[in-house]
């Protein structure tokens, strides 16, 4: 049977907000029976956006992660829900409006901490994928129709077609390790989790320089190349994706017009821009 | 299906369904194009065919619009200052800080027309004052331009006379070496969507964030464009202080340079043009004037400067290696110059000291690299998709009902479409919008005309007061955007006080910071409370075509979705209720109500020709179809590089305006692209802030300023929302209120974000979302710190048009807004001499954290 999932392209999200106003436009206020009760005016949404920006001006990284319920298929909250919180047959959570209210414990029974509390009505809350709209035939939840750069799609496919998808398009789940399943995956996701080292690279003295194009850059660890790279014509250079305090890494840059240079860098918690170098 | 029924309406980020259920709205939504709407055009393209998604793509502040129906500061009755008495003591000097008390429409509506009466009587024409902001709900009918306008002509006003905001530099400088003065110096656009994506290998963003503002108007449409480009590989280039929402998305090289030191960029990569031989020598030869000239100040032989890579650095901040990378590229590539977020036009980098250096800039740039041949124009991908323009419906700025052929563009269509009772001010008085306060301070005032009729409209002046005028003792205020908005905003509370200012009647929709300086507030409804229609990014007038940044065109009614909040009325029946005690009620309404005032301007378009308007009203909105292939127009500007004919359907320059044959060569005094301007020349060279040719001055809010600099050493950038439109949707409870990047929680206040590097919060002990002082001699503003690698050292960026003016004590006998107001911190010098152009967009300030224990509300 075909269920939902939803699909989030990390690298097309530059935080419009459409997808979270979507949401507070649909709920605040607004009550669904049997799917949900409305979400507090502020302080409430159900669909956050986190951000990063990392580097130093002129090389810097942004990425925007879209975070909502993930709609797991082994989840929590629905195991410690005790009938309060149901999986529909389609993939579909729903929080129930009636039993589980002053369900605090629910808040902390997800490890994403995609349950809102709503102080107010005494209710645990989440992202509903707007399953009140797609039973009265609506082809998509609204921040999906609302998202201007396509970065969030819907789709309704079989579990098997899914990780047919999944494969063919490396698509990844928040937290695998928590082994919950989630139906909402994400594309470029290392471009939110991962970093980069970059540089710029110049030759010539302060008061007349030139940027170095097509210099070779070699990125490698302990011997083994990472990657290798051209620097643009303004002499940069860049390496993604690379996993975060992942240590020490050695550059190697050769160009006709220099003698050959060797860096170590090592990378911590965030993105090193090493700046011009000579 | 939910027992809702859905209705339509239009908003200055796109256009909404929008459903009601029990006179309650439940949700608005976007406007997905159903099979039997117009077919959407296609581009082929390097051999991929481009189509836009069928669905009309709009912007937050249009995703806000429930939450400010319903906004927790809606006005719901009329209401007078608690002590002021029209027939007793006025207490002018109280104005905003006496509270108010709700009293009758009838008292309110006697009390207005009583005074309008003794105006008139006491102290004779231009006593009374009207005052409106520059943007307003979307509709043809409820519009400024249209009720507003209509009823200020029949009571006599000192008009206030708006600058130039949106288009300063290009306004005041750009102009003068092209011409284009109805579009107030922007380039224009056709047919460059299919250029750029066909030709162009480069996209130079240049003070351009069009994922902020989309152009004006047009929801995300560029959006899906720009991503085709990045498809199909051409590169960017983003020159910004600020590493914007554009260039995250879309990548690409980012130079971040000073506020306000542009042009010193600019010249350097000319200087490099010159010097290694790579602009278009043919173009320059014979589309262009005044080269030798130019090229003698770019190498320095005229005034002993070369203007160097190296000699720029010490203005811009960019190192010099990276401007002759960027000047080669740039010669070596067909290149599109995405000047403002426009694409052609806009950008807060004309809207600063400098602006009009910049944007004259941007022209010479490309009057050196053949502007107009294939691929190399001004945009992004934000304008001229292959839309029908040969279709009629009147834009905003066509006038509405206002029968005003001088102040609108009525007379060009609208008035002979609808034919419909002329109206006029008498009054030649006039005050420039920037200088209001220090009008009603002072007592004299002098401005320059935003007037795109020609070139030399710019250079005469008004003064205030005319001779036989009185000066100005009411003021009628229609909304209240001041303090977010207008150039050293604070002033305006002295002016509120002051004693020659007898009466105010604010006509607003919501609280907002100015609302409460009146002495009486009348309580107006959104366009959600009445009828409307207007056609989606629909400007007209200045705004010519500019429609063409939309994939589809959409005309669409304006329904009255729900009955008005609480005892609020329609602008427009404000308005009748008032002339009716005038005795000129029906003069006003031609005996029309909105909905039929709908209907005429229904029947004035073309609309008619394709449904009927029982149908429009059901279906609530129309997609005109696209222009056919062969109807398509030619790439804007390649008739100019060519040297034929023009032949785009741009009604300028006006047939005297042509030097030579009419239709050929442009609208400067040559016909052609003038490197040294003979307008400005003309003008006469007495003007050291803006010769005829385009000398490099450093801005006075710039380390320039000296001694200033030392005292309040960052640049602070104030430039558009991108959440809000303008004052538009911020605060009030507002969804948009807890997005994070539009204002920030703290202790139960929505604080306005200060955008700062790491290195200058660490140089003052600020952490993130710390409170902060932001200051200088003209005032002090209370913001959340929100620190980012994505904006270089020394530069700081809020967003201008905070909505909230709310004055707390600064533990140090002054005031100081909490509600973010940046505008009370900006200079209010003009953008050069002579002229009327603000010059806000960045301005110095210091910072300091802000100990929280020392403010107390007022
Ligand atoms: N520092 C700095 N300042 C700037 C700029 C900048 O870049 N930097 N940009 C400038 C530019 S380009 C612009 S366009 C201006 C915009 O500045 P403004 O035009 O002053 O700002 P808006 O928020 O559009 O103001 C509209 C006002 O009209 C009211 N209003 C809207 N619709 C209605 C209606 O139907 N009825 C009634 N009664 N009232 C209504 C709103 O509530 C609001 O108070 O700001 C300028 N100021
Ligand atoms: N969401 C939203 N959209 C809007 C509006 C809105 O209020 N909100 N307003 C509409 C209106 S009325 C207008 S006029 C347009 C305005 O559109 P623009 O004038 O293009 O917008 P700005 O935000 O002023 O400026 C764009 C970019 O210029 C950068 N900038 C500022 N100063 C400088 C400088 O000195 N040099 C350089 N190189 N860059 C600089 C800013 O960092 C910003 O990223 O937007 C329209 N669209
Ligand atoms: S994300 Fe959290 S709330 Fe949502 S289904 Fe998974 S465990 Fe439950
Ligand atoms: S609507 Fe799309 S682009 Fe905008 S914030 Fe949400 S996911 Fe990101
Ligand atoms: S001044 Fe000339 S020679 Fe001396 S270091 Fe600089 S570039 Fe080299
Ligand atoms: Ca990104
Ligand atoms: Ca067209
Ligand atoms: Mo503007």
């Amino acid at each position: 049977m075909k269920k939902w999932n939803l699909i989030i392209d990390v690298d097309r999200c530059h935080n419009c907000g459409n997808c979270v106003l979507t949401n507070q436009d649909e709920h605040v206020g607004n009550t669904f029976h049997g799917y949900t009760a409305p979400q507090p005016r502020h302080d409430g949404a159900w669909i956050r956006i986190r951000s990063r920006a990392e580097g130093q001006p002129p090389m810097v990284a942004t990425a925007h992660l879209p975070t909502l319920c993930n709609h797991c298929d082994n989840a929590p909250c629905v195991a410690a829900g005790r009938g309060a919180v149901v999986k529909r047959q389609d993939g579909i959570v729903i929080f129930d409006p009636q039993l589980a209210k002053g369900r605090k414990d629910l808040v902390d029974a997800c490890p994403y901490g995609a349950v809102h509390w709503n102080a107010e009505l005494e209710l645990p809350q989440i992202w509903i994928f707007d399953a009140h709209l797609l039973d009265q035939g609506w082809h998509q939840p609204r921040c999906v129709q609302a998202c201007p750069t396509g970065a969030m799609q819907a789709v309704q496919l079989t579990d098997a077609e899914m990780q047919e998808q999944v494969k063919q398009d490396q698509l990844q789940v928040l937290q695998p390790e928590l082994r919950t399943q989630p139906r909402v995956y994400y594309r470029h996701l290392t471009s939110y989790t991962h970093c980069f080292i970059g540089g710029s690279l110049f030759t010539g003295e302060q008061c007349h320089s030139e940027c170095v194009a097509g210099a070779r850059v070699r990125l490698s660890r302990d011997g083994h190349t990472l990657g290798e790279t051209h620097s643009d014509d303004f002499g940069d250079f860049r390496f993604s994706g690379l996993a975060r305090n992942s240590g020490r890494y050695r550059l190697d840059i050769e160009h006709a017009a220099t003698c050959p240079v060797s860096l170590d860098v090592e990378l911590r918690e965030a993105s090193v821009y090493m700046g011009a170098l000579r | 299906r939910d027992g809702t029924v859905r209705y339509t309406t239009n908003t200055n980020g796109g256009p909404l369904f929008v459903y009601v259920k029990d006179g309650r709205i439940v949700r608005t939504t976007p406007i997905d194009l159903q099979r039997d709407d117009a077919a959407s055009w296609t581009i082929h393209a390097r051999g991929r065919r481009f189509s836009p998604r069928r669905i009309a793509t709009v912007s937050p502040h249009a995703l806000a619009l429930r939450s400010m129906v319903d906004a927790k500061n809606r006005l719901l009755y009329p209401m007078k200052r608690v002590d002021f008495d029209p027939n007793g003591q006025r207490n002018p000097h109280t104005r905003g800080i006496s509270g108010y008390e709700r009293i009758s429409w009838e008292e309110a509506l006697d009390i207005v027309s009583a005074e309008i009466k003794r105006m008139k009587r006491e102290h004779g024409p231009g006593a009374i004052a009207i005052y409106h902001s520059s943007h307003h709900q979307w509709g043809n009918v409820g519009y400024y331009l249209s009720a507003l306008q209509r009823f200020g002509n029949l009571i006599g006003y000192t008009r206030v006379h708006l600058n130039p905001d949106s288009w300063e530099g290009w306004y005041w400088g750009a102009q003068h070496h092209y011409g284009n003065s109805m579009r107030l110096g922007t380039p224009g656009g056709y047919g460059l969507v299919e250029d750029c994506l066909k030709e162009c290998e480069q996209i130079v963003f240049w003070s351009s964030d069009p994922e902020t503002t989309s152009g004006c108007y047009a929801g995300f449409e560029g959006t899906e464009r720009r991503l085709w480009a990045k498809e199909l590989g051409i590169d960017f280039i983003h020159i910004d202080p600020h590493y914007n929402p554009t260039a995250q998305l879309l990548g690409g090289r980012w130079m971040p340079l000073r506020p306000g030191s542009d042009s010193a960029l600019a010249l350097a990569i000319m200087n490099v043009w010159v010097n290694e031989n790579l602009y278009d020598h043919d173009y320059v030869a014979t589309r262009t004037t005044g080269f030798e000239e130019w090229r003698a100040y770019l190498l320095g032989e005229t005034d002993g400067v070369a203007k160097t890579p190296e000699w720029q650095e010490a203005e811009t901040g960019v190192a010099a290696r990276e401007v002759r990378a960027l000047a080669r590229r740039w010669a070596a590539r067909k290149t599109y110059l995405a000047a403002g977020g426009g694409g052609q036009g806009l950008g807060g980098a004309g809207r600063n000291p400098t602006g009009t250096q910049w944007a004259r800039s941007m022209i010479l740039l490309m009057a050196m690299q053949g502007w107009g041949k294939p691929g190399i124009n001004f945009g992004n991908l934000q304008a001229a998709t292959p839309l029908d323009m040969t279709f009629y419906f009147p834009g905003y700025a066509e006038g509405g009902i206002s029968g005003d052929l001088h102040w609108t563009a009525a007379a060009i269509s609208n008035y002979n479409r609808m034919p419909h009772v002329l109206s006029m001010n008498p009054i030649k008085q006039m005050i420039p919008r920037q200088k209001l306060a220090d009008a009603i301070i002072d007592g004299h005032s002098t401005g320059y005309s935003w007037d795109g009729v020609s070139l030399e409209a710019q250079f005469v002046p008004f003064h205030y007061p005319l001779p036989g005028h009185s000066r100005v003792h009411m003021l009628y205020r229609y909304g209240a955007s001041s303090f977010g908005t207008m150039a050293n905003s604070q002033r305006m509370v002295e002016a509120y006080r002051h004693e020659s200012l007898e009466f105010v009647v604010n006509q607003s929709i919501w609280h907002e910071g100015e609302t409460l300086f009146a002495d009486i507030i009348l309580p107006a409804c959104t366009m959600l409370e009445r009828w409307d229609i207007g056609e989606w990014a629909g400007a007209g007038a200045y705004g010519h075509h500019i429609q063409e940044q939309l994939n589809h065109r959409m005309i669409v009614m304006q329904h009255k979705c729900i009955e008005p909040l609480g005892e609020s009325k329609s602008d427009y029946q404000i308005f009748l209720e008032i002339l009716q005690r005038l005795g000129l009620g029906a003069v006003f309404s031609e005996g029309c109500s909105e909905l039929d005032w709908c209907k005429r301007v229904f029947d004035s378009s073309d609309l008619p020709n394709h449904i009927s308007w029982q149908a429009f009203l059901k279906k609530g909105y129309f997609v005109v179809p696209p222009a056919s292939e062969a109807q398509r127009e030619p790439a804007y500007f390649r008739w100019f590089a060519e040297d034929r004919p023009k032949d785009v359907p741009e009604p300028l320059p006006l047939p005297s305006q042509y030097a030579d044959t009419f239709g050929k060569g442009l609208q400067t005094p040559s016909g052609k692209l003038e490197f040294v301007s003979q307008t400005l020349r003309r003008a006469g060279e007495d003007n050291p802030e803006r010769q005829a040719l385009n000398h490099y001055l450093s801005s006075p809010e710039g380390p320039a300023a000296g001694e200033r600099f030392e005292r309040y050493p960052l640049q602070l950038l104030s430039s558009h929302p991108r959440y809000s439109f303008h004052t538009y949707s911020d605060g009030k409870g507002s969804f948009i209120d807890d997005l994070g990047d539009h204002r920030i929680l703290k202790q139960g206040y929505h604080y306005w974000p200060l955008r700062i590097s790491p290195q200058d919060a660490a140089a003052r002990g600020i952490g993130q979302h710390d409170l902060v002082r932001v200051f200088n001699e003209r005032g002090a503003v209370l913001c959340a710190a929100d620190i980012t690698p994505l904006i270089a050292p020394g530069i700081l960026k809020a967003f201008e048009s905070s909505a909230v003016y709310d004055p707390i004590a600064d533990g140090k006998g002054g005031t100081i807004d909490r509600g973010g107001c940046v505008n009370l911190l900006t200079s209010p010098r003009p953008i050069v001499k002579g002229s009327s152009g603000m010059a806000s967009s960045s301005c110095l300030v210091q910072l300091e954290k802000w100990m929280e224990t020392s403010a107390c509300p007022v």
